[in-house]
């Protein structure tokens, strides 16, 4: 038992983790009909807190509901994985990342995200403002203009074999790709 | 899945938005729902013990340094087409006796725009929406600012949308 316990709180490796993901596709349409989408709660929140008259949050939301509970969900579990199934070793990180994050004054590496970037502290210097505050709006706005994130698209659309989500997949790609190697670099050094 | 045989009902099937995901025609009880909460809760153990929630994955991924997100978004993609193939194949209904519904994605340039937009976000924050959500259940208090963010994003866009180009 003990031996399992440890197995599960070691970091799962990716085949176990995409075979868990892949199937949750039909788990929700076999148990309710849903398609699997999460950036959409994002428009509900919106829609039942604040409609604001504009046409876009006018809709029977209510009708969505399940997706909320899904996401509950989502918390919940994440709660148990850190409470109980914690790994107790240091995060591992490429050494090429880890030695790029130390010249740019990245030092917390043993956590899942850096607290010098994202925490309350962290907010009240640039980068960690710029990377919080305005990262996180172009995650709302960019999935809701394309209709979706990785789970609506890259997984679902892609597991339904739809090319405009094969197109939105390769955009999230693209737009990772220049952040992370070309912009990234300068947004770190806003100290 | 359901018999959508003309083009004019599969063009009636296409959705305007990805937002309306739920395709049963039955209400369901506050009880009922729990079992997205279930299915959530198993995807929110894997969201964190497989650290796709960390930044740091999504920094790897962006360098390509590390295979660990291109297996878990490959081997998820390929049980995907699995599921949906057999699910079609053998016309495999949901457990209440419904025809499973799987709407087409329609193209519009906002998967481009709105794709790119999202990458950068992506790669800044080190999480999609899911993720997001499973940061504060991992105790990560101050994602909450990023959540905020993000609706407001959304609610922007809500705001701009005719303005766009689609």
């Amino acid at each position: 038992m003990q031996q399992f316990l440890d197995k599960l709180s070691a970091p799962w490796p990716w085949y176990i983790a995409g075979i868990i993901i892949g199937l949750i596709v039909p788990a929700l349409l076999i148990i309710g009909n849903k398609t699997f989408g999460i950036s959409s709660n994002l428009r509900h929140i919106c829609a039942a807190c604040f409609p604001a008259n504009i046409p876009f949050f006018k809709y029977n939301w209510k009708k969505e509901f399940w997706n909320l509970f899904f996401v509950v969900g989502i918390i919940i579990g994440a709660f148990i994985a850190t409470q109980y199934l914690s790994n107790p070793n240091d995060l591992v990180i490429d050494a090429n990342l880890k030695s790029t994050l130390n010249e740019l004054n990245v030092t917390d590496l043993k956590h899942l995200l850096p607290n010098d970037l994202f925490s309350f502290n962290a907010l009240t210097t640039p980068r960690g403002f710029i990377l919080m505050v305005i990262g996180g709006f172009l995650v709302g706005f960019g999935t809701r203009y394309a209709n979706g994130c990785t789970s609506g698209h890259a997984i679902m659309g892609l597991a339904n074999l739809q090319w405009p989500s094969l197109v939105a997949t390769i955009c999230f790609m693209l737009g990772g790709f220049i952040m992370t190697n070309f912009i990234l670099p300068f947004i770190l050094q806003l100290k | 899945m359901s018999t959508i045989n003309t083009p004019k009902q599969q063009d009636e099937m296409l959705d305007d938005t990805s937002a309306y995901i739920n395709h049963s025609e039955k209400s369901e009880s506050t009880l009922s729902l729990l079992k997205y909460t279930i299915v959530g809760i198993i995807f929110g153990i894997v969201f964190v013990k497989a650290e796709i929630i960390s930044w740091f994955r999504i920094q790897e991924m962006f360098r390509l340094e590390s295979f660990h997100m291109y297996g878990i978004i490959g081997t998820a993609v390929t049980v995907g087409i699995i599921s949906v193939a057999i699910i079609k194949k053998f016309s495999i209904k949901t457990i209440s006796g419904e025809n499973i519904v799987i709407v087409k994605k329609k193209f519009s340039k906002g998967q481009i725009f709105g794709g790119l937009l999202f990458g950068l976000g992506w790669a800044m924050t080190g999480a999609c929406p899911g993720p997001l959500f499973a940061q504060i259940g991992a105790g990560i208090g101050s994602i909450i600012v990023v959540i905020g963010s993000a609706l407001a994003g959304t609610w922007t866009y809500g705001l701009l949308k005719e303005k766009l180009p689609h």
